[in-house]
C-alpha cells in the first residue's frame, strides 16, 4: 500500500515541483541526497588543495589575487553545500568525519597533482568547465535547497572557467616553453576531466533511481558528450591537441566522438589509489587536528561568557 | 614635486606595498590549513585585501618612477635587500596563534597608518589609504576577537597565544620608525609623523591583552632593519618561492 505521504511526494516530483526540508520524503531519497550533496561539498573543499598549491607561486600579484579569490569561492561553495546537507538532518561535523575516515568520497579529479602553473589554467577551463555542465543540470534537481545552491554556485564557476581560460590564452600566445607547459597540462588533465562524469550509464548503479527522483536530470554519458562537444572547439582555439587519437567530429550526428576512457585508472583512483588520494585526506585531517585547540578555545570562551552574561541578567 | 620628493614618495609607497605583499603572501600560504572553513575564508579575505592594496601602491610608485618600473617588476624581480617591509610581516605561520598575533599587532599599526594617510595632501595616496582603512578596520576587529578568545579560552590556547605575542613583540617597535627620507614629505603634508601614533597603538594593544587575560611582554630587545632591507632569514625563502616562476622564465608574460 502506498502511503499518503508517498503519494504527495510522487506527485510533487511528477509536477516538477521542489521537495523542501520540512516535506516528507522517502528515507532512500534523503540518504541519496545526503551522500551526493556531502560528496559535492567535500569536493569543493578538497579542491582547495591542488589550486592552493600554486597560490604562493602565482606568477604575478594579479594572478595570485584571482587564484586566492577562486580558492575562497570554493571554500564558500563547501560551506553552502554543507548547509544544504544539514537541512536533511546531518551535522557538518558528522560529514567531516565521514570524509576523514574515507567513508565519503569526493571528486576523483582532485587526486591528481598540480605540477605547473598551466595546471591552474587547465583546472579552471576543464575542471570547472565540467563542474558547470554537471551543475547546470543540477539546478533542476528536485530538492529545493540543493537546486538553489547550484544556481548561486554556477555563477561563480563560470567566472572560474573564464579566468582559467584567460591564463591559457596568455600561455598560448607566449614563449615556446609556455606553450609546452600548456600542452603538457592538457595531456595530463583531459582524461581525468572526462572521468568526472562517472562510469558509463550501463555501469552506474545510482543513475536510474536518481533520474526517477529528478535529482539527476541527465545521464553520465549524455553529460560527458555535451561537455566534449563544447570543449573541443575551445581547445582548438587555444591551438592545443587532445591526447586522444580517436577524437573526431562525426558529421552525421554532429558530435565529437572520443576514445575509450581507461576505466582501470578510474576505479583505482575512486577506490583510493590515485597519485594524491592519501595526501589530500591527510592534509585535511592534519588541518582539522592542528586546529582542535582553536575550536576548543572558541567553545570554552563562549561557554564562559555565556555564563557571565546570564549572571548579570 | 621636486625630484627629491618624488624619490621619497616612491620609497614610501614601496615600503607600504612591500608590507602588504609579504603579509598577503604569508596568509596565502595558510589557505586550506585553517582550523575551520570559515577561517580559511577569513584568511583568504585578508590575503586578498593586502595584495590588492599592494598592487595599487606599486602601480602608483611605477607611474612616478617611470621607465620600465611596474607592479610585476617591483613584486617579482626585486631582491631581498631591496624589499623594505617591516620584519613582522615576514615571520612564519608557526601556528594559528602566531598568525593571529602577527595580524593583530601589525593590523593595529596599519589602521593608524591608513588613518593618517587618508588625510594626505596627495589625493591618490589618500584615496588608496581610505579604502585600505576600511579593510584594516575589519582585519583588526577579526584578529582582536581571536586574541581575546584564545587568550581567555582554554589553558592551552592561553599559553599558545601568550607565546605568540611574546615572539612577535620584538618586531613591533620597528613599525614606528620614521626613515629620514620622509621628512621632505612630512613638510608638504603627504605623509605624517608615525611616531606620534605609538601611544594609541599601546593603548589599543594593552586593552586587547587585558581583555584576553594576557600579559604585555617586557622583552627589551627590539629588532630593526626591515626598512633598510636588512631582514630576518625568512624573507629570502619567501621570495624564492614567490618569485620562482618569473625568475625561471625571464621575459615571459603571464
Ligand atoms: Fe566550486
Ligand atoms: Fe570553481
Amino acid at each position: 500500500m502506498v502511503s499518503e505521504h508517498q503519494t504527495t511526494f510522487d506527485e510533487t516530483i511528477a509536477a516538477d515541483e521542489k521537495i523542501e526540508p520540512r516535506d516528507w520524503m522517502p528515507d532512500a531519497y534523503r540518504n541519496t541526497l545526503i551522500r551526493q550533496i556531502a560528496q559535492h561539498a567535500h569536493s569543493e573543499v578538497i579542491g582547495m588543495q591542488p589550486e592552493g598549491n600554486w597560490i604562493t607561486r602565482a606568477p604575478t600579484l594579479l594572478r595570485k589575487a584571482i587564484l586566492i579569490a577562486k580558492v575562497q569561492d570554493e571554500a564558500g561553495h563547501g560551506l553552502y553545500l554543507y548547509s544544504a546537507a544539514e537541512t536533511l538532518g546531518v551535522s557538518r561535523d558528522e560529514l567531516q568525519e565521514m570524509l576523514h575516515s574515507g567513508r565519503h568520497k569526493y571528486s576523483s579529479i582532485f587526486n591528481y597533482p598540480t605540477l605547473s602553473w598551466a595546471d591552474i589554467g587547465v583546472i579552471g577551463w576543464l575542471v570547472d568547465g565540467a563542474a558547470i555542465v554537471n551543475q547546470i543540470m543540477l539546478q533542476g534537481a528536485s530538492y529545493g535547497p540543493y537546486a538553489r545552491a547550484m544556481v548561486r554556485i554556477c555563477k561563480e564557476e563560470s567566472f572560474h572557467a573564464r579566468q582559467g581560460y584567460a591564463i591559457l590564452m596568455t600561455l598560448a600566445k607566449g614563449t615556446d616553453e609556455q606553450r609546452q607547459m600548456l600542452q603538457d597540462a592538457v595531456d595530463r588533465w583531459w582524461w581525468p576531466a572526462l572521468m568526472m562524469f562517472g562510469p558509463h550509464d550501463s555501469e552506474s548503479t545510482h543513475t536510474e533511481q536518481s533520474m526517477d527522483w529528478k535529482i539527476k536530470r541527465m545521464s553520465n554519458d549524455d553529460l560527458r558528450q555535451l561537455y566534449v562537444d563544447q570543449t573541443v572547439p575551445q581547445g582548438e582555439y587555444l591551438g592545443i591537441t587532445f591526447p586522444d587519437p580517436d577524437l573526431h567530429f562525426d558529421e552525421e550526428s554532429g558530435h565529437w566522438r572520443f576514445g575509450e576512457i581507461d576505466w582501470d585508472e578510474f576505479w583505482a583512483v575512486v577506490t583510493g589509489d590515485g597519485p594524491m588520494n592519501r595526501e589530500r585526506v591527510a592534509h585535511k585531517k592534519k588541518a582539522w587536528e592542528d586546529g582542535a585547540w582553536v575550536r576548543e578555545a572558541a567553545t570554552a570562551y563562549a561557554v564562559k561568557h555565556a555564563a557571565e552574561t546570564a549572571k548579570v541578567a | 614635486m621636486t625630484d627629491g620628493a618624488n624619490a621619497a614618495l616612491v620609497e614610501v609607497l614601496l615600503r607600504h606595498a612591500d608590507d602588504n605583499t609579504i603579509l598577503g603572501q604569508r596568509l596565502g600560504e595558510y589557505i586550506s590549513s585553517a582550523p575551520e572553513l570559515e577561517e580559511d575564508l577569513a584568511i583568504a579575505n585578508g590575503a586578498l585585501d593586502h595584495i590588492g592594496v599592494a598592487m595599487h601602491l606599486y602601480e602608483y610608485a611605477a607611474e612616478i618612477a617611470g621607465g620600465d618600473a611596474s607592479v610585476d617588476g617591483y613584486s617579482m624581480r626585486r631582491n631581498e635587500r631591496e624589499f623594505t617591509n617591516a620584519l613582522i610581516v615576514e615571520q612564519p605561520n608557526t601556528d594559528f596563534a602566531h598568525i593571529v598575533a602577527r595580524s593583530f599587532l601589525f593590523g593595529v599599526y596599519q589602521k593608524l597608518l591608513w588613518e593618517q594617510l587618508s588625510r594626505s595632501s596627495d589625493e591618490r595616496l589618500a584615496g588608496i589609504a581610505a579604502r585600505a582603512l576600511k579593510e584594516a578596520t575589519y582585519h583588526v576587529t577579526h584578529a582582536r576577537r581571536w586574541v581575546v578568545r584564545l587568550g581567555d579560552g582554554t589553558p592551552e590556547s592561553h599559553a599558545r597565544m601568550q607565546t605568540a605575542i611574546d615572539e612577535m613583540w620584538r618586531f613591533t617597535s620597528e613599525l614606528f620608525e620614521q626613515p629620514d627620507i620622509d621628512s621632505v614629505l612630512i613638510e608638504s603634508g603627504v605623509v605624517f609623523d608615525i611616531t606620534r601614533e605609538r601611544a594609541k597603538w599601546d593603548a589599543a594593544v594593552d586593552d586587547a591583552l587585558e581583555e584576553a587575560t594576557l600579559v604585555r611582554p617586557e622583552d627589551p630587545y627590539q629588532a630593526t632593519g626591515g626598512r633598510l632591507g636588512r631582514h630576518t632569514e625568512h624573507l629570502g625563502h619567501l621570495l624564492a618561492e614567490m618569485q620562482w616562476l618569473q625568475r625561471t622564465y625571464p621575459g615571459a608574460s603571464w
